[in-house]
């Protein structure tokens, strides 16, 4: 069996984090036609109303705030901690998860409803074959 | 139609039995229960068998080969932390059914230590976790406490106060996995895992089991209700559609349903509730749960814990046991373990723990993906 050569460029770490040809790399979602709901990642039906092939893609806004966040000091084997998980509500809808970076991990320096942004770097972990991912992070903004 | 009693229940003492099989660890609480029952495996005209990890595994078959093969239907039932309440319930509706007079329910698991949820690796190539946020059980039940202390200012030593209270209640409690009190500073102090939950504020992982025999009215009456408990409510959610439930799993919507429902069968309110036993999976969890159940006003849970409304000899105590902080939460177990709980207070038998003259109680438990399953039991006698 040939040897899995790693990938060219920076493979996305979830599906819904779209790398362009040309341009700059966004989140998608995809929105129900029917209800409005919003959902990560592709599908064909509507979870909340029902409708079926009623969905459509759109980019996500880099800009949001802060819902809520939990300071992680215990994961598993080679995850370094502290970090921050966090919950971020993006502006013109949908709601992704991360790791908030930019701040100390100290609930007195971290504000629930603060603004934050998107922003994409090389993931610090390559797969079996080399690979390399971009991830997203969520920082703080003016 | 008549109601469905619980006729016998008991559960194992919780703890660590790695030299047990899970068939033997059911087999061990079913026999209890019928024992207590004063019945015989025999008698028993179906088992609904709960349990997670070896769902695929035919347990509750499994389990009769422990106790006696009389081939009877045997169904297995998954539900993640839902499992044994969602076993009780399918016994319930069998006899609600008019199916059965007779029917054991069992629950049971075996955990490993450790960190629950959050370690597969994602559709693509490289694990997330650390990297887009964390899964992990007590991140996502901090991130559900964040989103109270965000609307109402509840803080991690409100939170942390859950803990000490549920430690305490398990020190009356000989069948708890821990017998220990653990005063707030050492609470607040304990290994932070995910703020604001500490090690202590986290579910114990323990092995365990719990059975109960269920019966029709009809067969009640016959065999003696005087240590039968009437099961007044039975009621089984899945998550509905909301907002951030795709990155936050919302388990306030279903438990709040699952609440309104069970209030509705059983036509009486949260103020007839003498105990409740809730899904204290994370001391977060707990104060959530104040207000899905209505054990108090929207943004008074906070108040609840500072002011003992909510531990033994306040106005409604809550997880009396222990709960999953302290007395364990083996997940398949836990549904029937609770249940156990209760019919013991309205049987008057909780000896040091005795809720006085408890006539309405509550068992709630809420698994993520998501499954909520709420009872209501009432005295008989």
């Amino acid at each position: 069996m040939a040897e899995q050569e790693a990938a060219k460029g920076p493979l996305p770490i979830v599906p819904f984090l779209k790398i362009p040809a040309a341009g700059s790399p966004h989140l998608e979602a995809q929105r129900c036609k029917g209800c409005g709901a919003i959902f990560l990642g592709e599908r064909s039906n509507c979870s909340k109303c029902g409708a079926r092939d009623a969905l459509e893609a759109f980019p996500l806004s880099s800009r949001g705030h802060l819902y809520v966040y939990s300071i992680v000091h215990r994961s598993f084997p080679g995850i370094e901690v502290p970090y921050i998980s966090c919950i971020v509500d993006l502006e013109g809808g949908g709601t992704v998860k991360g790791n908030l970076i930019g701040i100390e991990p100290d609930p007195a320096k971290i504000k629930m409803g603060m603004p934050v942004e998107t922003v994409f770097k090389i993931a610090p972990r390559k797969d079996a074959a080399g690979s390399e991912y971009l991830t997203y992070y969520f920082q703080p903004r003016p | 139609m008549g109601d469905v009693y619980i006729l016998g229940v008991d559960m194992i003492k919780f703890g660590r039995f790695p030299e047990k099989s899970v068939p033997q660890l059911g087999a061990q609480a079913a026999l209890m229960a019928l024992d207590d029952a004063g019945l015989k495996i025999q008698d028993m005209e179906a088992l609904y068998c709960g349990n997670l990890y070896q769902a695929s595994g035919m347990v509750g078959q499994r389990v009769l080969h422990e106790i006696g093969q009389t081939g009877v239907p045997v169904v297995n039932c998954a539900n993640a932390c839902a499992t044994g309440a969602t076993a009780f319930r399918e016994a319930w509706m069998a006899i609600k059914a008019g199916a059965y007079d007779l029917v054991l329910a069992v629950g049971v698991e075996q955990m490993g230590k450790g960190l629950i949820g959050g370690g597969g690796a994602g559709r693509t190539g490289i694990p997330t976790e650390g990297l887009l946020g964390s899964g992990t059980m007590p991140t996502v039940f901090a991130e559900a406490g964040m989103e109270h202390s965000r609307k109402y200012g509840t803080s991690f030593e409100q939170f942390a106060k859950v803990s000490v209270k549920n430690h305490h209640h398990s020190t009356l409690n000989p069948k708890a996995m821990y017998q220990i009190e653990t005063p707030l500073e050492m609470v607040m102090n304990a290994e932070m895992i995910s703020y604001p939950n500490t090690k202590l504020m986290c579910s114990v992982n323990v092995d365990g089991s719990a059975a109960a025999v269920l019966c029709s009215e009809k067969k009640a009456r016959e065999l003696g209700m005087k240590r039968a408990v009437r099961v007044k409510a039975s009621v089984l959610t899945s998550d509905p559609w909301t907002d951030r439930d795709l990155v936050m799993p919302d388990v306030n919507t279903c438990t709040r349903r699952a609440a309104a429902k069970a209030y509705e069968m059983a036509g009486i309110s949260a103020k007839d509730l003498d105990l409740v036993e809730l899904h204290d999976c994370f001391a977060t969890a707990e104060i959530l749960h104040y207000e899905n159940l209505g054990l108090c006003g929207e943004g008074e849970a906070g108040r609840a814990i500072d002011e003992g409304w909510t531990a033994l000899g306040g106005r409604i105590p809550v997880n009396v046991s222990g709960g999953l902080l302290s007395k364990g939460h083996p997940l398949g177990a836990t549904g029937i373990a609770n249940l156990y709980e209760v019919s013991t207070h309205l049987r008057g038998e909780a000896g040091k723990r005795q809720v006085p003259n408890a006539r309405f109680g509550m068992t709630h438990v809420i698994g993520l993906g998501s499954a909520c399953a709420i009872h209501v039991l009432e005295k008989v006698a």
